[in-house]
């Protein structure tokens, strides 16, 4: 009988709402894809339960797949049964499902919510509407955290992208991703490159060459990681002294469980995550997803995700509605990557850039490793 | 013989002859066999030949690039690479009406993909030139229109362009939309091209039958109420460059003879689409970019094979990819001897297990048996995480050593994030599959033939290793087939704690599918990492011999 309820509700609404002409045809289920954890958390927290207390009848499931949502989406696409209704991923991941077909072109001032004062959906969100699909949600940050109890007796603590490199000044582990993308800007920085130079310089064979040149420095002290979690888990240890992660990880290890880390955000690189409707959904199943992400995406739903975890909100309006965190009650707009205080020296994901290189450097790189 | 002809065959109970009730009977047998296993039979098909069959197809699959850019691929086998020169202008006008319609099915994206993985830099000149197509089509739709305003309507150029006769031609673009996107693109057209205005004008009547399939079975709209794309403008801009089409159109009286005549009359624009595509970026002009679609122009290509043995498909044909760029053949080596090391040690490692287990009396031999089965009880996730914990540098392993003195502190063991900590792991998650084979043969060795061995004076070891280790060959050999083919496959213990030099071939496979998408070159290796494992079990074969692999009994 309880699981009759739901269903009753929904069929009852749906009468109700069929009798009064309005929003009639929505699918009562609604997959979301998202990346788990704590992220996923703020998401149920700001987006999904408030959406669902005010549409009683709609039931939400949770996919922790946005890892391989590409892949996934492509075989998806290739078997013909689209199961996701809206899916969360980075802004890369977004182009390539945009290239491909697979994700739904969006028209942002005809699809999202304006902002409370008026502003267009498009002008809100401005130059992070990248690529047709893409629908904006956080501003997150990879950037990196240090121990402050490993920190070498009369030196400052690492205040600089190069003390990265300096293993004379700073001697320990090191933690990096296992890929080439941020690693080689940073490499190319610290090795004389002007910032404004980083991408001309890393097209050419000579200088991806001097990039893994650079990294070769300190080849010997880094552990390559492939999980967010495993830079905070690697400094909770005392295995690193010093690890890139996304500053969201850096924030949970720092502010909910006291470990002695602290925040270099010097050169952070800046990049996107947000929702994308796969593309093939049915008439109802598509109106339900734009329906949701249209109140996800509005204004006071992005200032609401920053109280449970340090990402900025994607939008210009949101960001004065930025609060405390909900249950430390700490101020959360000094945590943000877009804080002035932090954002100093940035960089920006280079989206065109790495859409054409990935392949090519990655094979570098991977064989760079393998020596 | 001869007296079966007096006697006729012989027969059963019930009349007919003998052998072919036996058959009956037989084939009866056979069909409810058959029966029994067709579940598992059509499970195994459905669930597992079936999908791999189809992933290996696509390690030499590459219709995308005929089927997104037909015409251009068939201008394009005249142009000779070794000149140095760009392609001619009619590769570049196929082009762009093939690239019209990628970009309109939004298929060019997938090509500027695929491309990219031989040629970096493809991706975006695909991306970004898709969009400007209808700006070189605007050119040309631009001075048609301002030549002649009754070309602005889409029911006119329906008038023009229906007719009888043309059959061949729509089921001829049908065909090419299907290829392109994948779909069947069945159903009514509602517009069928005169054959008249397809001999006076083929190219118009090829772009507006493209137009028309399009428009009727994808936008689902009424043909002659939408307005044709800027392709057909500019495909009936490159029909009037031609003088002999000029002449035929002065002598034409079907409809819309009159428009089309007084446009013979006005000046086009000049714009080649060499420059065009020139103007949009310098790269469609370099012989470099060519030779990558010429060279991958054929349906199947042997490409994705050569990527994954660190070679590559040249104009020039197969050259050795540049030294920093192989990885392949190193890795599939590192698997292979890695594998072999995990193997090693399992025996080693498994058979004092085994042993105990086949001796000692049964109590104590159940409760060992659970201590074995325990592990491979637990989640692989949660054992390679645990020996994350125990093997790092401020792990239990380290912290206990420094404790006990063997190690100093400041020079902790690096257990971890190299291929020790491959083989640490893997070993200790594939033991049981060392374990339980041996353990059920050595169960079946009889312990009175020790005895006897000693009875006659063997000492323990010679009892041991003349009588007791050659019987238990075969649980070694099933062990060990066992524990390699589980290894060589091997990714998520890699992957956590191989670091560099402790990763196998299957994590750049993983990688391959879910984050490159690459799944042409994942699906190479993996028919690569296939091959190997077949010849292995063959070598071992021929020198061990299958028969002597038992699990049990």
């Amino acid at each position: 009988m309880k699981f009759n309820k739901p269903i009753l509700a929904t069929m009852a609404l749906g009468l109700s709402a069929g009798a009064v002409g309005a929003d009639g045809h929505m699918a009562s289920d609604m997959t979301l894809v998202s990346w788990g954890g704590a992220y996923q958390q703020s998401q149920i927290n700001a987006y999904a339960d408030p959406y669902v207390a005010n549409n009683p009848g709609v039931t939400v499931t949770w996919d922790e797949s946005s890892a391989e949502a590409v892949a996934k989406l492509r075989a998806m696409n290739e078997a013909g049964s689209i199961t996701w209704d809206v899916v969360d991923v980075v802004a890369a991941d977004a182009l390539r499902l945009c290239d491909e077909g697979l994700a739904l072109e969006i028209d942002a001032d005809e699809m999202l919510a304006a902002a409370p004062d008026g502003t267009s959906a498009s002008d809100d969100f401005g130059d992070l509407l990248v690529g047709d699909c893409f629908i904006p949600q956080i501003v997150y940050s990879t950037t990196f955290g240090y121990r402050t109890d490993m920190v070498p007796d009369g030196v400052d603590a690492p205040s600089n992208i190069c003390d990265v490199f300096d293993l004379e000044t700073y001697p320990g582990m090191r933690a990096l991703e296992k890929r080439p993308i941020n690693n080689v800007e940073w490499a190319l920085l610290c090795d004389g490159v002007a910032k404004e130079d980083v991408y001309d310089v890393l097209a050419t064979e000579e200088g991806q060459e001097q990039a893994l040149a650079k990294l070769d420095t300190i080849r010997d002290s880094v552990i390559w990681w492939s999980a967010g979690a495993d830079t905070p888990q690697l400094l909770a240890d005392g295995e690193i002294f010093m690890g890139s992660t996304y500053n969201g990880r850096l924030f949970a290890a720092i502010e909910e469980q006291g470990q002695p880390i602290g925040m270099m955000w010097d050169a952070q690189v800046f990049d996107l995550d947000g929702w994308i409707i796969p593309e093939g959904l049915s008439e109802e199943r598509l109106a339900r997803a734009l329906d949701f992400v249209k109140f996800a995406t509005d204004t006071q739903r992005l200032a609401d995700q920053a109280k449970y975890i340090s990402y900025g909100p994607a939008r210009v309006s949101s960001a004065p509605l930025v609060g405390k965190h909900a249950t430390l009650g700490i101020d959360m707009a000094q945590h943000m990557p877009t804080d002035p205080n932090n954002a100093a020296n940035t960089f920006l994901y280079n989206y065109e850039f790495w859409a054409d290189y990935r392949d090519d450097i990655d094979a570098k790189f991977q064989a760079w490793l393998a020596q | 013989m001869s007296d079966t002809t007096d006697s006729g065959p012989m027969l059963a109970a019930d009349g007919t002859p003998l052998k072919e009730s036996l058959g009956r009977a037989l084939r009866r047998q056979k069909i409810r066999a058959l029966a029994l296993i067709a579940p598992l039979l059509l499970f195994v098909l459905l669930t597992f030949v079936i999908p791999i069959v189809s992933m290996l197809v696509r390690s030499v699959e590459n219709q995308i690039v005929s089927d997104t850019l037909p015409g251009t691929i068939a201008a394009l086998s005249e142009w000779d690479s070794t000149q140095g020169d760009a392609p001619s202008e009619d590769v570049f006008q196929n082009l762009f009406f093939d690239m019209f319609n990628a970009a309109e099915a939004k298929e060019h994206t997938k090509l500027g993909t695929r491309l990219n993985y031989e040629n970096t830099g493809l991706a975006s000149l695909f991306r970004t030139s898709g969009r400007s197509m209808d700006d070189i089509g605007e050119v040309f739709q631009d001075a048609i229109e301002d030549a002649d305003a009754r070309f602005e309507d889409g029911a006119f150029w329906y008038e023009m362009m229906s007719g009888a006769g043309g059959d061949t031609l729509l089921a001829d673009r049908r065909t090419r939309w299907s290829a392109l996107t994948g779909d069947n693109m069945s159903g009514d057209v509602g517009f069928a091209p005169s054959q008249d205005i397809a001999a006076l004008l083929p190219i118009t009547t090829a772009a507006y039958t493209d137009f028309a399939i399009w428009t009727a079975i994808e936008d689902e709209d009424i043909v002659a109420e939408e307005d044709p794309w800027e392709a057909v403008y500019a495909a009936l801009a490159v029909d009037l460059r031609d003088p002999s089409r000029v002449a035929a159109i002065a002598s034409y009286s079907g409809a819309g003879a009159d428009a089309l005549q007084a446009l013979t009359a006005t000046e086009m624009p000049d714009l080649t689409f060499t420059e065009a595509f020139a103007d949009l970026d310098e790269d469609w002009v370099s012989p470099d970019v060519w030779e990558t679609v010429q060279v991958y122009s054929p349906n199947y290509t042997p490409g994705y094979f050569l990527n994954s043995v660190d070679r590559e498909l040249t104009i020039d044909g197969v050259e050795a990819r540049p030294e920093n760029e192989q990885l392949y053949i190193k890795l599939f080596g590192r698997t292979l001897w890695m594998s072999l090391i995990i193997t090693s040690s399992c025996i080693l490692l498994g058979y004092p297990v085994a042993w105990l287990l086949a001796n000692l009396p049964v109590r104590t031999a159940n409760v060992l048996m659970i201590l074995v089965l325990l592990p491979f009880w637990t989640s692989l996730l949660v054992r390679t995480s645990a020996w994350k914990v125990l093997l790092q540098q401020q792990g239990v392993i380290n912290e206990l050593l420094v404790w006990l003195g063997f190690v100093d502190d400041a020079n902790r063991l690096i257990l971890m994030n190299n291929s020790t900590g491959t083989i640490i792991a893997m070993t200790h998650i594939l033991l049981p599959f060392m374990i339980l084979p041996l353990y059920s043969v050595m169960k079946t060795i009889p312990p009175t033939y020790l005895r006897a061995a000693k009875s006659l004076g063997a000492t323990n070891w010679t009892a041991f290793w003349r009588v007791y280790f050659p019987q238990s060959v075969p649980g070694i050999g099933a062990g060990s087939i066992l524990v390699f083919i589980l290894a060589i496959g091997y990714y998520i213990t890699p992957e956590i704690v191989g670091g560099t030099d402790g990763v196998f071939i299957s994590n750049r496979i993983a990688y391959h599918i879910s984050r490159s998408l690459n799944w042409g070159l994942a699906a190479a290796l993996g028919t690569i990492l296939l091959v190997l494992v077949l010849a292995l079990y063959w070598v071992y074969d021929q020198i061990v011999g299958i028969d002597n692999v038992k699990l049990g009994g």
